[in-house]
């Protein structure tokens, strides 16, 4: 019999729940299409097909997702709501499935629901999606354990190398965004890289223990009430006293970041912070100048004001 | 010596607030300058560049009230970002050298009544919480009250037959508004008597082009934000149709969640976040009566309603309604948005003749 394929776009939530999903899955029996790193034809299609006003983080998501649709028979839309009252996601990521569901065939449309507070637990989400698959509930629920063990291990392992790293006596950046943007390739590979050349150790916010992060993030702010913001904001009063400078990541025109971002700039005047807004028409020649008076900045060990 | 109170403007709201904030506090009130040009332009001088527009306005009217004396400033909002804005305006005005407590009244994304009682606790020692709910009462009765007449000007005010007649009348309201003793029966006597007043006002007998207006809250409700595009609208004869408010927002819409998303079932699975599910309701309701356009605005970037975008052009390629979107940037070249709205107003007209 032939396998089915699920696609899985490489964008957004796919950042934080990769193991979870492929091996989820695959033991049902399916075959995982991953869409390939961010590249120009995927930023293309996703600027196309979306409202200029939209994120470039979005936009990249729809370029992945349009990528997939034809090399698919079901491709993973994800949507996140809340993780409880004071843990809110990004609006943005509230509308993906019904923005998403004007662009690809609806029967094509693999979605789950992240609302705790609608007591839409990702459990549930699991189970509706594997039914699709296999009558066999016991076997969706034990390859959904499987996988949730799978991904805490590889976030256990990350965190744990994240924190060595921390230990080392070269100098240290933390790069501070949003999970989905440190990774892509288009948004901050480039970044990473330059710092890697110049003998600079870049720390991962995204790769931290969230739980500590969390935790942390009470130093910035007890109002906060956006879950990723937390996990990103508490990463850099967990590891203030360890690092040299901090580079903002976001994409232009994050809502969230344009406050958060902002925010922990004003609040941190004694640590030199560099803030980078990213769209899809950024060259390297101008972020390599911005890079290279920070860098200059940091090595004769003076603030930014 | 007594405190003085600021807060930020919204359209002509900041009437029943000062009536709430005074009763309960027993201090002095601010109000700056209504929104204008100068407002935004001090606001976006000191907001971060990517912010949206509510932001650099409530940022405008605090300097301009600090200027003018105030050392208490309050901020609410909820919903999408608009939760967090306070935190992030008490920072940059405190970098700006200015001294004040600032009230921030949002618990968990959502005004909290519980912790407006506390701080006016604080005020005002003598309060308590009879008195503050009865003072409550009152503000949110003064608030339905004002929005039912707004309404009524909205939709009837196009077709007066004497230019000016309803303008004069709601001017004479919103300065009779909170005058004098009040009591919740006194509002309400006062209610009905302007109401009755406004519907002796004379009206044509033909029908007038109709418009839905969409979209976020703040540019709907505060006509400075739009260009005072509603405004012109009506003065152009056209009758407008506008949902969000004040009443609606504080009130009604924690009932409408479901039935919100029973309606728009064709169309949405989930909630959009903010006023964007509403945007996509309201537009499939009159789709489907027959309107003759929909007006979306928004300030740029505002993501619940970028979120109902898509959903909306599909509407109106589903019942043939023309939709124009607008986004407001503060910074506005006018004649660019006046330039769309003509030729959106000259489409409809045409459409509507050849119907």
């Amino acid at each position: 019999m032939k396998k089915i394929k699920v696609g899985i776009p490489r964008a957004l939530l796919y950042y934080r729940y990769n193991v979870l999903w492929k091996n989820f899955f695959e033991s049902l029996g399916c075959n995982v299409v991953l869409s390939p790193e961010t590249n120009r034809e995927i930023i293309e299609l996703g600027v196309n097909n979306t409202i200029d006003e939209c994120c470039l983080s979005y936009k990249i998501y729809v370029g992945h997702v349009l990528y997939l649709s034809e090399k698919c028979d079901y491709i993973l839309i994800s949507r996140a709501c809340d993780y409880g009252k004071k843990d809110k996601v990004c609006t943005r990521l509230n509308g993906t499935y019904d923005d998403i569901k004007h662009k690809i065939p609806s029967e094509q449309i693999l979605d789950y629901n992240i609302e705790y507070t609608k007591l839409k637990f990702p459990i549930l989400g699991f189970i509706k999606m594997g039914l699709k698959f296999t009558k066999n509930i016991i076997k969706i629920l034990y390859s959904y354990h499987k996988a949730k063990i799978k991904q805490k291990k590889y976030d256990i392992n990350q965190a744990n190398s994240e924190k060595n790293k921390l230990s080392k006596t070269n100098k240290k950046i933390l790069i501070l965004s949003h999970f989905y943007n440190i990774q892509d390739k288009f948004i901050s590979k480039y970044i990473t890289n330059y710092l890697e050349k110049n003998n600079i150790i870049p720390i991962y916010s995204n790769k931290l223990d969230k739980k500590i992060t969390n935790e942390f993030s009470q130093y910035f702010s007890n109002t906060l009430y956006w879950k990723y913001s937390k996990e990103m904001i508490g990463g850099l009063y967990y590891t203030k006293n360890m690092i040299d400078g901090i580079i903002f990541i976001s994409t232009y025109p994050c809502g969230i970041d344009s406050l958060v971002n902002n925010l922990a700039i004003l609040k941190n005047k004694d640590i030199p912070t560099l803030n980078l807004l990213i769209d899809e028409n950024i060259t390297e020649l101008s972020l390599e100048t911005k890079l290279e008076s920070f860098v200059d900045i940091l090595n004769q060990g003076g603030t930014n004001e | 010596m007594n405190k003085k109170i600021s807060f930020p403007h919204l359209g002509d709201y900041y009437i029943p607030i000062k009536y709430i904030v005074e009763k309960i506090t027993n201090c002095n009130i601010i109000i700056p300058p209504k929104n204008n040009k100068q407002t935004i332009e001090l606001g976006s001088k000191y907001s971060p560049d990517d912010i949206c527009m509510p932001f650099k306005y409530n940022l405008g009217n605090y300097i301009n009230a600090l200027e003018s004396g105030a050392d208490i400033l309050i901020q609410a909002g909820g919903g999408c970002r608009y939760g967090y804005y306070a935190e992030l305006q008490e920072q940059i005005l405190k970098d700006l050298g200015y001294k004040f407590t600032f009230i921030n009244l949002i618990q968990d994304n959502h005004v909290s009544i519980k912790k407006l009682y506390k701080e006016a606790k604080k005020l005002n020692p003598k309060l308590n919480i009879f008195k503050y709910l009865y003072y409550l009462l009152q503000g949110i009765i003064l608030i339905i009250t004002m929005d039912k007449i707004d309404k009524y000007i909205r939709e009837n005010m196009a077709s007066e037959k004497i230019p000016g007649s309803f303008e004069q009348l709601e001017k004479q309201y919103k300065n009779n508004l909170t005058k004098g003793n009040l009591s919740i029966i006194k509002i309400i006597k006062r209610y009905i008597k302007y109401k009755k007043a406004f519907k002796q006002i004379n009206l044509k007998e033909e029908k007038t082009l109709e418009i839905l207006l969409i979209g976020e809250l703040y540019s709907l409700m505060d006509m400075e934000a739009s260009n005072n595009l509603e405004k012109n609208l009506i003065k152009e004869g056209i009758k407008v149709y506008r949902y969000t408010n004040l009443t609606y927002l504080l009130i009604i819409k924690r009932f409408m969640r479901s039935i919100l998303l029973f309606k728009g079932r064709k169309y949405l699975k989930y909630p959009l976040g903010a006023d964007g599910t509403e945007s996509v309701v309201h537009s499939i309701e009159h789709a489907k009566k027959g309107i003759d356009g929909i007006i979306h605005i928004k300030s740029f970037s505002c993501v619940p309603e970028i979120n109902a975008m898509p959903t909306l052009a599909k509407i109106s390629e589903d019942y043939e309604v023309p939709i124009l979107y607008l986004s407001f940037d503060g910074e506005n070249n006018i004649s660019n948005i006046d330039t769309k709205i003509e030729a959106f107003k000259d489409m409809i007209k045409s459409k509507k003749k050849s119907n």
